[in-house]
């Protein structure tokens, strides 16, 4: 073989082995999927997506507490978690071109890479220990620091995104940096924030590992803020656990619902941005 | 264009120490700079500016890319200081006060001098309405007559008026270029300031679109001041009534449009005019 | 971007109580929130954790008993931990690579679109579905098409011993390499967009094939944001939990010590979601499990910061956007 003939072997050898990745990559996804519908569409009907889980190793009930929980527990992380990321975004993008700013933006960044399951174990330790119950303003409170640093990387580079010049119109008339920043700036970043947090809220939706330790699971429907609750992950889980087929069934169900709604936000946001992403830029 | 012929008196000899100095008849002076310094960090871009600007005239500032002219005006309201680590030394005098002394609110110059920048900006997420009232609205006005008033009289004074008055809730990104700049300008007139300072207003605009801007700027002048930046000499002989020349920060020369443009004192003026750089 | 703290602003904000200064710093204690947050799981964690720690010193690390009895070790765990991520990543980074290469330099558009979003779909299904699938699919098929034949051939060796059903340390590294995929692909393959484009230019002009001006221009460039990214892969490997628990089986004490792909086990993760939430409180049960949410803690923070360092820069120095 000549060295060009072995060079262009090479060469489409590269190609192939980088779509077999790309293949190999596709297979769990699609697997994933198949096996969800598959198992979990027949278990799917309002009975199940409404009632409560039965006794335990008898077939029937369903996850009704846990859509609720999770609808309740994304609410109640959406009214800390957002405020708290929009601001800190503000800050970062407005007036965080200095050390301090600098800091806080790489301890960001590191927070949104940390694992879930140590935040519960922190919230575990610090709230439900102290105050001796499971809670869902533990839960929220987990969920919210998970949120936290996605919304606010999100709204910075959604402001940052915004053009100077508008900054720049808006105090020459006189009006106020905070002023400036919340009824111009924001406005004009708004769809950016917004899908930012849509995203942020699938992400958290999903997360189970800090659920053991603060909202536990029952099988209750919501009680009070003080007292545990269930939720659609967690309810996957315990599912799991369980060695049942009606369980295994009653899993697929629940995961469809979990992805549906996952899936849905994300592919959503998806469309939605695709032509207007950038239109922020005059 | 050529430059209008003026029929010249008599050729005016002026000392070039008259050139410089700040004219001493204060009575029109709506703005002017004592000594005024001003850097972007470690690098000194105005040095020692003395210029005014007279009430009810347009003053145009002339000069190479990079003379400081920019720097200058965003001096007159303020604006210079938002850029981190940018500073300045020396004195505004605005209607006989300091702008820069301590106490001294920079919102409300703002609010006296207003400015319109070289690439129109209006409020992306704006209609027409809401740009010209924007600057009146998130000061806390409510009333809407008051509003519907004040957006009208600007959309008039820009020129503008006629071509939206039909519908004023049309996004202001949807205007053509010269129409966003109109837009700019009216929402700049709609707070009532006393001075005008225009960043080349039609370097980004076609030959018609400035035309109407000029006009607007000599129907405006009565009313208030305007300083305007422009590095198009041609513009400045057009349309103004003051010209100062400055050079790599410093003021070069100044005077009344016409003695200046016919017979400029400096030759570092008279080689900027004729074209030999810049 | 200025390096000195502007005091002089910082004086004038303070001197005009006016409503700007109180954005300003109000927006600045919320965005100080996150150091905070880090701060106090610090403190909460340690404090925790001292009477297990101060118990056991350093044993607590090296000790593979689990028990009030004999007491507390977390290193069947920690091996856990690293075994699982070690997988993950022999596995993940490979493929990540092969995929990222393919996305950003092979690729026709159609199929790159298609391709990409796929991975970024990945990236959005929850963990606990990986752990569902796992647990039903994956496990069924690591148990009759890799562990039955390896072990038909090899069970003698050591590596390969152990009865698991596929709930093992070999499943659960293979799950979490597919969860890490898509993190490293897309980071990877920004990495690699951002390469100046005249680099590969000047490959191509020297008549070089399309593979070898990857190697030489986009490779080379990509080295450390690569790195950066497979760092943060290795991270969420480490600290992913409910996936992990749902396939790895679950054991405690010296049994958990890895000592085979094929048998069950137990990461730190894992065993936090097994026993915290019904562990006594004040109990040294619960002293150790804090003590290894603390392990737990140290090790992704210095992962992260360390990934966080190597990918900034590089994105930084090639001039994309930071992230």
């Amino acid at each position: 073989m000549s060295n060009y003939s072995l060079r262009r072997f090479k060469d489409r050898l590269a190609l192939w082995l980088g779509a077999l990745c790309a293949v190999l990559a596709m297979i769990p996804l699609i697997s994933i999927l198949y096996e969800v519908v598959k198992n979990g569409a027949s278990t799917i009907n309002v009975d199940f997506l409404t009632a409560a889980p039965g006794v335990i190793g008898q077939p029937g009930g369903g996850i009704g507490p846990a859509i609720q929980g999770t609808l309740i527990l994304v609410g109640f992380t959406i009214i800390i978690g957002v405020p708290l990321g929009v601001l800190s975004g503000i800050y970062l993008s407005e007036f965080g071109d200095n050390p301090i700013g600098r800091v806080i933006r790489f301890l960001n960044d590191v927070l949104a890479e940390f694992p879930s399951v140590v935040i519960g174990v922190v919230i575990f330790t610090l709230i439900v220990l102290t105050l001796r119950s499971f809670s869902v303003v533990a839960g929220a409170l987990a969920l919210s620091i998970i949120m936290l640093p996605v919304v606010t990387r999100s709204t910075e580079e959604s402001l940052k995104l915004v053009p100077n010049s508008i900054r720049d119109a808006s105090m020459a008339l006189g009006i106020r940096r905070w002023r400036t920043t919340l009824s111009v700036v924001l406005a004009t970043a708004k769809s950016g924030i917004v899908t930012g947090i849509l995203l942020a809220i699938a992400r958290v939706a999903g997360e189970s590992a800090p659920l053991v330790f603060t909202i536990l699971g029952s099988q209750y429907f919501f009680s009070g803020l003080n007292s545990a609750t269930d939720a659609l992950p967690l309810r996957i889980y315990r599912l799991a656990l369980l060695p049942y087929p009606y369980a295994q069934a009653q899993g697929w169900g629940a995961a469809l619902v979990l992805i549906l709604m996952v899936l849905v936000v994300n592919v959503g946001v998806r469309l939605a941005t695709r032509g207007r992403l950038y239109s922020t830029r005059s | 264009m050529s430059l209008t012929l003026v029929q010249a008196e008599k050729k005016q000899s002026l000392s070039r120490d008259e050139a410089i100095q700040p004219l001493k008849t204060l009575e029109n002076s709506k703005v002017r700079t004592e000594d005024l310094n001003a850097w972007y960090g470690n690098n000194q871009v105005l040095k020692n500016l003395n210029v005014e600007a007279r009430e009810h005239s347009v003053t145009a500032i002339i000069g190479p890319s990079g003379c400081g002219k920019s720097t200058f005006i965003r001096c007159l309201n303020r604006m210079h200081e938002l850029v981190p680590r940018a500073r300045t030394s020396g004195r505004v005098i605005l209607d006989g006060s300091d702008i820069y002394s301590k106490g001294v609110d920079p919102v409300t110059i703002r609010r006296r001098v207003g400015m319109v920048f070289q690439k129109p900006n209006p409020f992306p997420t704006m209609s027409v309405y809401d740009n010209v009232a924007a600057g009146l609205k998130l000061n806390g006005e409510r009333n809407h007559e008051v509003l519907d008033r004040a957006v009208e009289r600007s959309l008039e004074l820009a020129f503008l008026w006629d071509e939206v008055k039909g519908d004023l809730d049309k996004s202001g990104a949807s205007l053509s270029g010269g129409q966003q700049q109109r837009l700019c300008i009216a929402r700049a007139l709609a707070v009532e300031p006393e001075v005008i300072l225009m960043d080349e207003p039609c370097s980004a605009l076609d030959p018609i679109a400035t035309a109407k801007i000029e006009e607007l700027i000599a129907s405006i002048k009565e009313n208030y001041t305007v300083v305007i930046v422009t590095h198009n000499m041609q513009q400045a002989a057009r349309v103004s009534d003051f010209t100062a020349f400055l050079y790599l920060g410093q003021l070069i020369e100044y005077g009344e449009t016409t003695s200046l443009f016919e017979n400029p004192v400096e030759e570092l003026t008279e080689r900027y005019l004729t074209g030999k750089f810049g | 971007m200025s390096g000195r703290l502007n005091l002089q602003k910082l004086f004038e904000g303070l001197k005009h109580p006016s409503s700007d200064g109180f954005f300003r710093y109000g927006s600045l204690v919320f965005a100080g929130s996150v150091v905070a947050i880090i701060v106090l799981s610090l403190v909460v964690l340690v404090q925790g954790a001292f009477p297990a720690l101060t118990k056991f010193g350093v044993s607590f690390l090296t000790g593979t008993n689990w028990d009030a009895a004999t007491g507390f070790g977390a290193l069947p765990y920690i091996l856990g931990t690293l075994l699982t991520a070690l997988i993950a990543i022999m596995i993940g980074v490979p493929i990540s690579l092969g995929i990222a290469i393919f996305l950003a330099e092979m690729a026709p558009d159609v199929i790159r679109v298609v391709v990409s979003n796929i991975v970024e779909l990945l990236a959005a299904v929850p963990s606990i579905i990986y752990g569902l699938w796992g647990l039903y699919v994956l496990r069924i098929w690591v148990a009759n098409y890799v562990q039955a034949p390896i072990q038909g051939s090899f069970g003698f060796l050591p590596i390969f011993g152990g009865t698991s059903y596929g709930l093992n340390f070999l499943t659960a590294g293979l799950l979490l390499a597919i969860m890490i995929i898509p993190t490293i692909a897309s980071i990877s393959r920004e990495v690699m967009v951002s390469v100046p484009n005249s680099q590969r230019e000047a490959a191509y002009g020297v008549g070089a094939t399309r593979w070898e001006v990857v190697r030489m221009s986009v490779l080379s460039y990509s080295r450390s944001g690569i790195f950066g990214a497979a760092i943060l892969g290795l991270g969420r490997a480490i600290g992913e939990t409910m996936a992990v628990t749902l396939v790895i089986g679950g054991v405690t004490g010296a049994s958990a010590l890895p000592t085979s792909l094929f048998r069950p086990g137990q990461t730190m993760a894992t065993i936090l979601v097994n026993q915290l939430s019904e562990a006594e409180s004040g109990s040294l049960q619960l002293a150790a499990l804090l003590g290894i949410g603390l392990v737990l803690f140290a090790i992704a923070f210095a992962i992260n910061v360390v990934a966080q360092l190597l990918v900034w820069r590089v994105l930084k120095v090639q001039g994309g956007a930071v992230e």
